[in-house]
């Protein structure tokens, strides 16, 4: 007997029972489709979490003070000079710009309203490191540096919070602990980062915040923020971070006594936690697949014994126990593959759907469906209707052909 | 190794012994048959219950094999072969048909009489012979009518088609007009009879019924897992 024959027969069995090989293939369905829409939302959910991170500027580097990988001594704190001499073209080629920040929670009011908001001491070179545009209002200049001035540029959130409004805040007034700030600017909004909203924040000029509100030791700062020259020379302008680094902080064995960390850094270590979530949900989804095969089994059960005689009757033709055994396979593996094939598309849907239900909550955040999470759950499916169908299959070539016919 | 002793003969037997265990019990169904059937016969068997007719049967259709002693089908040694063997040996050599027909109720009569064309491994032409074997009883205007379109003559006419269409060396009925109106059993019979003459096919037919033994060559009859009288 043939490879189509075979197909066609166990066509025409699975159709003559269309109300039981539909709820047979039910749980493949179900299977398939959980395994399709949770592989499409994990993968949906990793693009979206590495692209926001990319959307922070692609060559783009910080660095801290400390090493949270490996023991150090004594840690010691990168100051202004250290972000001074990472500014050198001829040491630093690769680097483009620095800034560098002092950073603390303080308190902010305006009128009866108080909250503790991240206040920022910037440097002019913090707005096109990280690439921050106003909606209105102008960045800090060098002159408001140097003279310590009062002023204060604010995020859409601290906006929203204590004016109601985005437009024409500039000239109020804000307290910082107390004292006065003129606001001169407000920065466009960029949307919700990995480490907080970017949009809740108050910058001021570094010399402002060290003298009077976050007081540091020593020129101290908390982190450096470096833009390489293209997203290429990232790589680059680390090791030339580290050389100097080192050099400064007097490291000529060990490990480094700060932590240089790019986009990239963070993009991967998104990748490998949304990677782990994928594969969880993937694991349970599969979970379902696996029940579904065993109804299969059940029903072939059911079908092998019902058929007793008819198998007996082919045995009798001169049916071999391999003709059997080929003919219950192929049908328990076209059921499995029909399910399959109808649980990719409501995969699909499922995914669709979610991937609508996100957008009309303002999450940007398409599930993706993956041509290899489609071959996977369609192989998979049909090797479940395989396993599943050895059984059966079995049991039914193995019958005796005088016990067969016999049956009633 | 046992060899047959007749050259002319389809069927031999020799002391066939049939012993089936029921638990502790050893039940004796058949107790040292020996028989021969000519090319071109048609006999039958005949028996009460419980005296071995149908291990006998399913012995000779090669459905089952035998405790002890020789049987050979058309010149084969049956006896010592293994289920693959043995149902290459059904589809060449042996044609069935049952009172109840055994029709695939999901098929065309066409379908049903090609089944043993497909076991047999046929590529091509399967059609075209089980259309003429289809032909050969009298049903060429049917061939797509599935059995439940089918009256129950027309049934079994079916049936002797798919029986037939390997060109078998034996044609087994088992009680072949059982389930049919006196009117179609006679059409069957003559069919069968007519089969034989004109195709010279040998042809077994076990039955309870002596109008239809009594058209028959040959009467084997049983008793007891004997046989007990053999008649012409």
């Amino acid at each position: 007997m043939n490879f189509w024959q075979a197909i066609l027969e166990a066509l025409e069995s699975v159709t003559a029972n269309k109300m039981r090989s539909g709820l047979t293939i039910l749980g493949i369905v179900i299977g398939v489709a959980a395994v399709i829409a949770m592989l499409a939302v994990g993968d949906g959910a990793q693009a979206s979490i590495t692209g926001s991170i990319s959307g922070i500027g692609s060559n783009l580097l910080f660095v801290f003070p400390g090493n949270r990988q490996e023991e150090v001594r004594s840690v010691e704190p990168l100051t202004l000079s250290d972000a001074q001499a990472l500014a050198d073209v001829f040491q630093a080629p690769a680097v483009q710009d620095i800034a560098p920040v002092i950073a603390d929670n303080l308190e902010v009011s305006y009128g009866g309203e108080r909250r503790r908001v991240s206040i920022n001491g910037v440097t002019p070179s913090y707005q096109p490191v990280r690439s921050y545009d106003l909606l209105e209002g102008e960045f800090i200049s060098e002159d408001q540096i140097l003279g310590k001035a009062s002023v204060a540029l604010i995020g859409v959130d601290v906006a929203d919070r204590f004016f109601q409004r985005r437009e024409a805040i500039v000239g109020e007034t804000l307290r910082i602990e107390g004292q006065p700030f003129r606001i001169i600017g407000v920065l466009a909004p960029k949307g919700g980062g990995s480490f907080g909203s970017q949009d809740d924040v108050v910058l001021i000029p570094y010399t402002t915040a060290e003298s009077r509100l976050i007081r540091r030791s020593r020129d101290q700062v908390d982190v450096i923020y470096i833009q390489s020259v293209d997203a290429d020379s990232v790589t680059d302008a680390a090791d030339q971070v580290t050389q100097i680094l080192r050099a400064r902080h007097r490291i000529t064995i060990g490990p480094n006594d700060f932590t240089v960390f790019s986009q990239q850094d963070f993009v991967e270590t998104a990748r490998t936690i949304t990677g782990v979530f994928t594969i969880f949900l993937g694991g349970i989804a599969a979970i379902s697949l696996l029940v579904g095969g065993i109804g299969i089994m059940n029903i072939m059960l059911v079908s092998v014994t019902e058929r007793t005689r008819e198998i007996g009757l082919r045995k009798a033709l001169g049916a071999r126990r391999v003709d059997i055994l080929i003919q219950f396979l192929t049908e328990s593996s076209l059921l499995s593959l029909f399910g399959g094939i109808l649980g990719i598309g409501l995969g699909w849907l499922i995914a669709y759907i979610v991937g609508l239900i996100a957008q009309a909550n303002d999450t940007p955040f398409t599930p993706i469906v993956g041509l290899q999470a489609i071959l996977m759950a369609t192989l998979f499916s049909t090797a479940v209707g395989l396993f599943f169908g050895i059984y059966p299959a079995n049991r039914a070539a193995g019958l005796e052909p005088v016990e067969a016919l016999r049956h009633e | 190794m046992q060899t047959t002793e007749c050259p002319d003969c389809v069927i031999e037997v020799q002391n066939l012994t049939k012993v089936y265990k029921m638990g502790e019990i050893e039940v004796h169904a058949l107790r040292g048959v020996s028989f021969k059937i000519f090319k071109g016969e048609v006999i039958s068997i005949m028996g009460p219950s419980g005296s071995g007719k149908s291990t006998l049967m399913n012995t000779l259709g090669c459905l089952d094999r035998p405790t002890a002693g020789a049987y050979f089908l058309d010149g084969e040694l049956v006896s010592r072969m293994n289920d693959d063997q043995l149902a290459s040996v059904r589809n060449r050599k042996v044609g069935f048909v049952f009172q109840s027909f055994n029709l695939l109720p999901r098929m065309t009569a066409l379908a049903n009489v090609e089944l043993p064309l497909r076991y047999a491994g046929q590529r091509k032409g399967r059609l075209d012979i089980a259309r003429q074997s289809l032909e050969a009883v009298g049903l060429a205007d049917r061939i797509y009518h599935k059995p439940t379109e089918l009256s129950g003559g027309q049934q079994q006419r079916v049936a002797i088609a798919r029986a037939l269409v390997n060109d078998p060396a034996i044609l087994m009925a088992d009680e072949p007009t059982g389930n049919l109106d006196s009117k179609s059993g006679k059409e069957i019979m003559e069919l069968i009879l007519r089969l034989n003459q004109t195709r010279g096919t040998t042809i077994i037919i076990v039955t309870h019924d002596p109008t239809v033994a009594a058209q028959t060559q040959r009467v084997i009859r049983l008793s007891d897992g004997l046989l007990v009288e053999e008649s012409a």
